[in-house]
């Protein structure tokens, strides 16, 4: 964001060539964008004939009907409720475990994060029955309902976003002094006082890259929650589905809802990408 | 004050040996929540998996797995008896997947390079467009695709619209979401989705490039093509080492983006391998067969990982010395 990387003026057909590049691609990616706001604000005949780029006339309708069409409110509680702990309790975690990778030597390290990391390798198919007896088996051992329940749907969530997330805030802790820390420990704070008080204000953007990703990553999720959840714990990424299932299919209704539930992740990303690309700088890309 | 070092009373013996049992326990002690989570949702349903595998798991022994007979390597027979059905649509499946991943893990990677080298220096609006080109990925994948689902309708889509309707291009209105076609719009989504997050990942390793570098340079009176060959593209090596790899496993293993443009049903030139075994697994309720597949995947790509990381650390050294 600073000053340019080359201090040698870029020539005119760089600029031309960018600019169409840069407008071609633009285009690519508004599109859809642009097809969910207008077709969302439209009405239902617009959106069963004949595709229109201009609304015959704008109606705030779909906004209304979404949340009698299918019980949306339930859902978005949902989602919001599993997101927000998976987010959490994975950013806790994460925390912790970077932080024993980053600042102590001890056996089995290099073993571990390996093994935290491949596991983002495996492909979800392969767990996902497995997992589910699993949860299904605990709950009747234990009674401790994970199948079906939030609770489950969390455990399962924070673990997809752990080993990025972990990974990210080991390069993020090496990049904060350890000197900050030894004076902290001097100063009487045990090694988690020098962790709370000193490395975690210090890397506050990495962590909030950490927990960006893990609200995304739980708040998009489908494969799980279409197979975890039932009636009561669905999540948005199941219930969306819900408008298309019926035998009219409302077009304009769909992408009103898309629009809410993208809403508050988009916007938080977007308010948050510094941090994110900052915390990449940092941490994973070095 | 605590902290007088010279306190004689403070670090007796037996709270020193105490502190170097807590020295060494501690990492352990911050690493167990992430160790029992990882196992538990991770590493123990895999080997379940594996067991799985080797068992005939039928919808008759699904409520009480345990009893399901073994069948030694039978499931592995089915799956990779390339002449028998299963076997066929499975291998068909799997070169579906390549192409695709290749394909798609090429777009993304070159839009997101190219795109990240164009934004390098400040330019009017650059901070605009580079958070517009961050909302595909930023859009939970549902809503995305939803959208694209709508896009690609036979009569009320946006892309028969333009395409014949306003540029005739098709003469007459083209199937997207069935038949041959199906391929194309799962990749054109696939890229639209993924490839801000390789501009992401190229856009942060670009920040790491000492500027002196390209001042030397152009003091040497290298231009702008040969800065971004001499130094830009090889100093991102290391970055695109492991971007690369990461598009690979999750497009390969992508189960998301079919899912919600297909529905459960995918055609058979868009049938990627994971909602291929997801449908082998919970359509036909062959679990056994399922993990088999599963498995079979898994060391795919492992082996694939493991040769890619050989070629390009190899690659790496000899270009270090």
């Amino acid at each position: 964001m600073s000053s340019a990387s080359s201090p040698m003026a870029p020539p005119r057909s760089f600029i031309w060539s960018r600019r169409i590049f840069l407008t071609l691609l633009a285009g690519f990616v508004l599109v859809p964008v642009y097809v969910m706001l207008s077709s969302s604000l439209k009405p239902l005949s617009d959106v069963t004939g004949k595709f229109r780029w201009l609304p015959s006339g704008l109606t705030i309708r779909p906004y209304i009907d979404i949340w009698s069409t299918v019980p949306l409110a339930k859902y978005f509680m949902n989602s919001l409720i599993v997101s927000v702990a998976a987010t959490l309790c994975s950013v806790v975690i994460a925390v912790f475990a970077a932080y024993a990778v980053s600042r102590y030597e001890f056996r089995g390290k290099r073993v571990f994060t390996v093994t935290v990391l491949s596991t983002q390798m495996f492909p979800g198919i392969l767990f996902l029955l497995p997992l589910f007896l699993l949860y299904v088996n605990i709950g009747n051992a234990t009674g401790i309902a994970l199948f079906g329940s939030r609770g489950g749907l969390i455990l399962t969530y924070l673990t997809f976003s752990l080993p990025f997330s972990i990974w990210m805030l080991i390069g993020y802790f090496d990049s904060v002094p350890r000197d900050l820390d030894e004076a902290a420990l001097v100063d009487g704070c045990g090694p988690l006082g020098a962790l709370l008080r000193v490395v975690v204000p210090a890397a506050i953007p990495g962590i909030v890259a950490v927990a960006v990703y893990a609200f995304m990553t739980a708040w998009g999720e489908v494969l799980f929650a279409s197979v975890m959840t039932n009636d009561s714990t669905r999540t948005l990424a199941v219930g969306l589905q819900g408008y298309s299932t019926l035998n009219d299919v409302y077009w304009n209704q769909i992408m009103a809802a898309s629009l809410v539930v993208s809403v508050p992740v988009v916007a938080g990303f977007l308010l948050l990408q510094r941090y994110l690309v900052a915390g990449l700088t940092a941490g994973a890309v070095k | 004050m605590r902290k007088n070092p010279s306190d004689p009373a403070a670090p007796g013996p037996r709270r020193r040996r105490g502190e170097r049992i807590r020295r060494i326990g501690l990492p352990y002690l911050l690493l167990l929540p992430a160790l029992i989570l990882e196992l538990l949702v991770h590493l123990v349903p895999m080997v379940i998996g594996i067991v799985m595998s080797f068992k005939e798991l039928t919808q008759f022994y699904i409520r009480d797995w345990g009893t399901a007979p073994w069948t030694g390597f039978g499931n592995y027979k089915v799956s990779v008896d390339f002449s028998a059905p299963v076997g066929k649509s499975l291998l068909h499946s799997f070169f579906v997947t390549v192409a695709f991943t290749l394909l798609s893990v090429a777009f993304c990677w070159l839009l997101g390079t190219v795109t990240a080298i164009y934004m390098q220096d400040n330019f009017r609006g650059r901070g605009f467009l580079r958070a517009l080109f961050l909302i595909p990925y930023a859009l939970p994948v549902y809503a995305a695709v939803i959208t694209w689902v709508f896009m690609f309708q036979h009569d009320n889509g946006l892309v028969n619209h333009v395409l014949h309707d306003q540029l005739h291009i098709t003469g007459k209105p083209s199937f997207w979401l069935i038949g041959d076609n199906s391929f194309y719009a799962l990749l054109i989504v696939h890229v639209w989705k993924g490839w801000p997050f390789a501009f992401l990942i190229v856009m942060a390793g670009l920040q790491n490039i000492p500027k002196e570098l390209y001042e030397a340079a152009s003091i040497d009176g290298a231009g702008m093509l040969q800065q971004i060959r001499r130094i830009t593209l090889p100093s991102l090596r290391p970055v695109n080492q492991v971007l690369v790899l990461v598009l690979f496993l999750w497009t390969f293993n992508d189960f998301n983006t079919p899912y919600v443009l297909f529905g459960r049903a995918a055609p058979e030139a868009a049938d990627l391998i994971s909602v291929h075994i997801y449908q082998a697994s919970f359509v036909t309720w062959n679990f056994g067969t399922g993990s088999a597949m599963s498995v079979l995947l898994l060391l795919f790509l492992l082996v694939v990982t493991g040769v890619y990381l050989v070629i390009t650390s190899r690659g790496r050294r000899s270009a270090d010395v």
